[in-house]
């Protein structure tokens, strides 16, 4: 107790606040974070219920509701087309992202500025405008509900991200490097992978990590030009939200919950051993 | 002057190798903007020419004939105007509550030392990788009728009967500022780690009081990553779908979702494409306003610098 | 053999009309340069002269407008910088931070095909030719500054490339150790013979370090000689003005005598008349007469001037006078007891001396 009002008398920046007048930000703060974390922690519990109703904390715990997600075929599809997606997306986002970011990097072309605005433009345009436009033309050449269109429209939300992380990555990275790699005997396309693509490692693997997000919680798009065996789990998921509270979601949910987390446990692992050696 | 002009001269004479440097150069730039194609080419196929076809499709009307019916109509009816206000109205409480929220939060990360700011970091980050749908989900389950919110309320006695959180504005707006507080509080506390501790020190050795401190200097440095995020926030909010229709429960109707219903009710083309390049105008137009202000890619930069 | 060492001789460059513009602005204007086989050559020039643009050039990174630079008998204006075999130092050293310091000095023979045995044994000679035998096993960022420095240079002459190319490699260390390395690289230099191209703004290293010095500013050669030719006989103000310090008197010539005001001088070379000549002044070349001071001969020029200040710099003092006509200018000695002991008080008048010998005469005009 005498060592916590000792804290609370001790400066706690520059400007020589003390901590015990600064108790209210560390209240609002710690409040604020509660909110940030609290509904995606509560979930996970809630998916174990028994009961119809999700009741926290569960009052019979059960596999009720994995059972049932598991055993069934159109959620069991649809996660398998969710997952294809995901991946053929970071498949395409990741590669075509990291050569423009590159280009765009090394040109010092009065143009560059301009393709970068375009490449990063479908973060900025309504999804929903994208999605409707999208659809209106797979409908012209029957790409609907297949899942080459579901990826390709995926893409290009996905290859802003990869660009712009690839590109802030560049910006930090000491280009001399790849210049004494050539002057070493090495051509352009070879520093670049031998020398070049080993330090911005981390932020490639973090934006095709979130590629495969993109395209993997993506509800839009995938609403409008997803359909039949083609339907992403996210399409159910929203189709099934808009009708009744189904806690089959919740077991979806918290599946869906330790895919994002471990993902972004990769990514941290990955860039603490690649940034901080 | 004369020395320019014998050196115009002499480049129209060729120069040792000057033609094949040329070349060599002009070959250079094909081949890095050929690393941009790839991607370019999607861009503009999936996403340019057809959101210009949309363009295109909201001036003609059912007998597809060029107008401007689809315009006039957003102008003249009620319904349209309460949707752009609606929109509006949330877009504007959401970024206004994030501010007041997230900006406190950023401060207090950035005031930790390393290991622990990393750690509280996580609860950042953590809503910012999970999916948006998960997310609505959670506080669809938490804030209904029988949720775990009403419950509690009830039980420490807030209030007596269950009161109505969900498929409303307070829904919404509690579901949104969620998804969007990460986009705020990333930027803010990239530029607020940018900020030399030193001018805090210099500040207090001139005699400013912490509260002085902090307003007169602090804050004022930090705004240029407060604004990015904010304005992100803005924009993102104005497109927003899955959150309101989801928690709104019909009572909050934003542009996106009058937009869906266009098409996949009334399969009404004109009508949706119409709302949706007013809806493109008015981002670009906040966008480019705020370009001005701000440099572009510190606006990106900040979003998702994990 | 136990030392890297030149198998294939040196080779000269040859650089004709190289001229590269950015807009209006000429960062390399019609430069014509020639280096000489197995030379160490400094380019010298203030930030923004062109010095790097033209080292850039023969690296290959930076692509002229026009031009022609040979090495030996080959035109490599064109050729790709991998394809040139140049060795290069860059100012941050560019050491790979991701491999060991083996594997960062063993990545051009890797590229080149080099068999395993052998290239392990070069990398070790390398090392060693560094004094750095035995930290292959280092990684590099648990290198000192002047550690990544020679791993650096190891890098870069492993492959025993016949030019070396240096972009100011010694910027980022202490003064100490890099004044240090100007005798270390000199001496490697020395040992090994590669054509040397080294790029610096400081003119303390390039003139202890160089065979012969480029000046260079706006993108054009100022002047072009040895460090001695440089220093003692400016070929105009700027690099006057550039390398050492000094002040400048005006000075007229009529009927074949050049005079300061009323004061005729007496100089070593008589200059062309008619044209508007400076004085160039050293500090250390005036000297302060005294009663006892033989320097009062028929041979020295002689002014007359006010003390205003004296600073103590160790080694040496640096008194600040001025002239009756305004102008200041600065005299320095060796602080020994003899110059200090007689030394006058700010504001005394006193009579500096400048030799016959040491009068260097240039045109007043802007190269």
């Amino acid at each position: 107790m005498a060592s916590l009002m000792k804290w609370l008398g001790e400066p706690a920046s520059e400007t020589q606040i003390t901590h015990g007048g600064r108790l209210w930000l560390y209240l609002l703060a710690g409040l604020v974070m509660a909110f940030l974390l609290a509904p995606t922690i509560i979930v996970i519990p809630m998916s174990f219920s028994d009961s119809q109703y999700l009741e926290f904390p569960p009052r019979v715990w059960s596999l009720r509701w994995y059972d049932h997600y598991l055993g069934s075929p159109e959620w069991m599809q649809a996660t398998f087309t969710s997952l294809k997606a995901g991946i053929f997306t970071m498949l395409v986002a990741t590669p075509v992202g990291v050569m423009a970011a590159y280009g765009l990097f090394v040109s010092r072309m009065r143009i560059a500025s301009l393709i970068f605005l375009i490449l990063v433009m479908p973060i900025m345009v309504p999804v929903i405008l994208v999605a409707i436009g999208v659809f209106y033309v797979y409908v012209q050449v029957s790409l609907v509900n297949s899942l080459l269109g579901l990826v390709l429209a995926h893409s290009i939300l996905a290859i802003p991200l990869v660009v712009v992380v690839v590109s802030s990555a560049l910006k930090s990275y000491d280009m001399n490097q790849e210049m004494a790699a050539r002057s070493l005997g090495a051509s352009r396309f070879r520093a670049f992978m031998v020398i070049t693509l080993p330090q911005i490692r981390f932020s490639v693997i973090t934006a095709a990590l979130l590629s495969f997000l993109t395209s993997f919680d993506e509800v839009i798009v995938a609403m409008f030009v997803s359909g039949g065996e083609n339907s992403t789990l996210t399409r159910n998921m929203f189709n099934a939200l808009r009708d009744q509270i189904d806690p089959t979601i919740a077991s979806i949910s918290t599946i869906m919950i330790i895919v994002s987390t471990s993902l972004l446990v990769l990514a941290q692992v990955f860039g603490k051993s690649g940034d901080e050696p | 002057m004369s020395d320019l002009v014998l050196r115009s001269a002499g480049s129209l004479a060729t120069q040792p190798n000057q033609t094949e440097l040329k070349q060599d150069a002009l070959r250079e730039r094909f081949a890095l903007f050929g690393l941009c194609s790839p991607a370019l080419l999607l861009v503009l196929i999936i996403m340019v020419l057809p959101v210009g076809w949309l363009f295109w499709l909201s001036f003609l009307g059912e007998d597809g004939n060029f107008t401007l019916e689809n315009y006039q109509r957003m102008v003249e009816s009620k319904s349209y105007a309460r949707i752009f206000r609606n929109t509006f109205e949330v877009s504007l409480l959401t970024t206004g509550i994030c501010i007041l929220i997230g900006y406190p939060l950023a401060y207090f990360l950035s005031q930790l030392p390393r290991r622990a700011a990393n750690l509280c970091m996580i609860t950042v980050l953590l809503p910012f990788w999970t999916s948006l749908l998960v997310r609505t989900y959670a506080w669809l389950v938490l804030l209904q009728r029988r949720g775990l919110i009403n419950e509690w309320g009830m039980d420490i006695g807030l209030w007596d009967e269950p009161i109505k959180l969900v498929h409303n504005l307070t829904g919404t707006l509690i579901g949104m500022v969620h998804i969007m507080l990460p986009f705020l509080i990333l930027p803010v506390y990239g530029s607020m780690k940018a900020i030399d501790r030193d001018y805090m020190k210099a500040a207090a050795n001139l005699g400013a009081s912490p509260a002085q401190a902090f307003w007169r200097v602090f804050f004022p440095l930090s705004l240029p990553g407060l604004f990015a995020g904010a304005l992100i926030v803005f924009v993102l909010c104005l497109g927003f779908f899955v959150t309101p229709a989801v928690l709104g429960g019909g009572k909050v109707i934003m542009v996106s979702m009058r937009i869906a219903t266009n098409i996949e009710l009334f399969f009404n083309w004109g009508a949706a494409s119409a709302l949706g390049v007013v809806l493109l105008v008015l981002t670009l137009v906040i966008l480019g306003i705020a370009s001005r202000v701000l440099r572009f890619d510190q606006l990106l930069g900040g979003g998702h610098g994990s | 053999m136990s030392e890297t060492t030149l198998t294939g001789g040196a080779l000269p460059i040859t650089i004709r009309d190289a001229t590269k513009s950015y807009g209006a602005v000429f960062a390399l204007d019609n430069v014509d340069l020639d280096v000489r086989s197995g030379e160490f050559m400094t380019l010298l020039g203030p930030s923004g002269s062109g010095k790097t643009t033209l080292l850039m050039v023969l690296a290959g990174f930076t692509r002229p407008d026009y031009g022609s630079v040979k090495f030996g008998e080959r035109e490599i204006v064109r050729t790709p910088p991998h394809k040139r075999d140049v060795g290069m130092v860059f100012q941050n050293y560019a050491l790979f931070p991701h491999m060991s310091v083996a594997a960062n000095v063993a990545f051009p023979l890797k590229l080149r095909g080099v068999s395993k045995q052998e290239m392990v044994e070069r990398t070790e000679q390398a090392l060693e030719t560094v004094q750095l035998a035995g930290y292959g096993e280092r990684r590099i960022d648990q290198l000192s500054g002047g550690q990544r420095q020679r791993v650096a240079l190891a890098r870069a002459i492993v492959f025993e490339p016949r030019i070396l190319l240096m972009d100011e490699p010694l910027s980022a260390l202490d003064k100490k150790l890099r004044e240090q390395m100007q005798i270390e690289l000199r001496r490697l230099h020395d040992k090994l013979g590669m054509t040397t191209v080294y790029v610096t703004h400081d003119q303390r290293e390039a003139l202890t370090m160089s065979d012969r010095i480029a000046v260079i500013n706006h993108g054009r050669v100022m002047q072009l000689g040895t460090p001695e030719e440089i220093y003692e006989r400016p070929a105009n103000r700027f690099v006057a003005d550039f390398i050492g310090e000094s002040t400048f008197l005006p000075v007229t010539v009529q009927q074949g005598v050049a005079r300061f005001g009323d004061q005729s001088l007496k100089v070593a070379q008589m200059p062309e008349a008619g044209e508007d000549l400076l004085l160039m002044l050293r500090p250390e070349r005036l000297q302060l007469i005294t009663n006892d001071s033989e320097a009062a001969d028929g041979e020295a020029n002689r002014f007359e001037a006010r003390v205003r200040e004296m600073v103590y710099q160790g080694d040496s003092f640096l008194m600040y006078t001025v002239l009756e006509n305004g102008t200041e200018i600065s005299l320095r000695g060796m602080t020994r007891r003899d110059t200090v002991s007689t030394l006058p008080a700010i504001g005394d008048v006193i009579q500096l001396a400048l030799h016959r010998d040491d009068t260097v005469l240039i045109s007043a005009e802007e190269p």
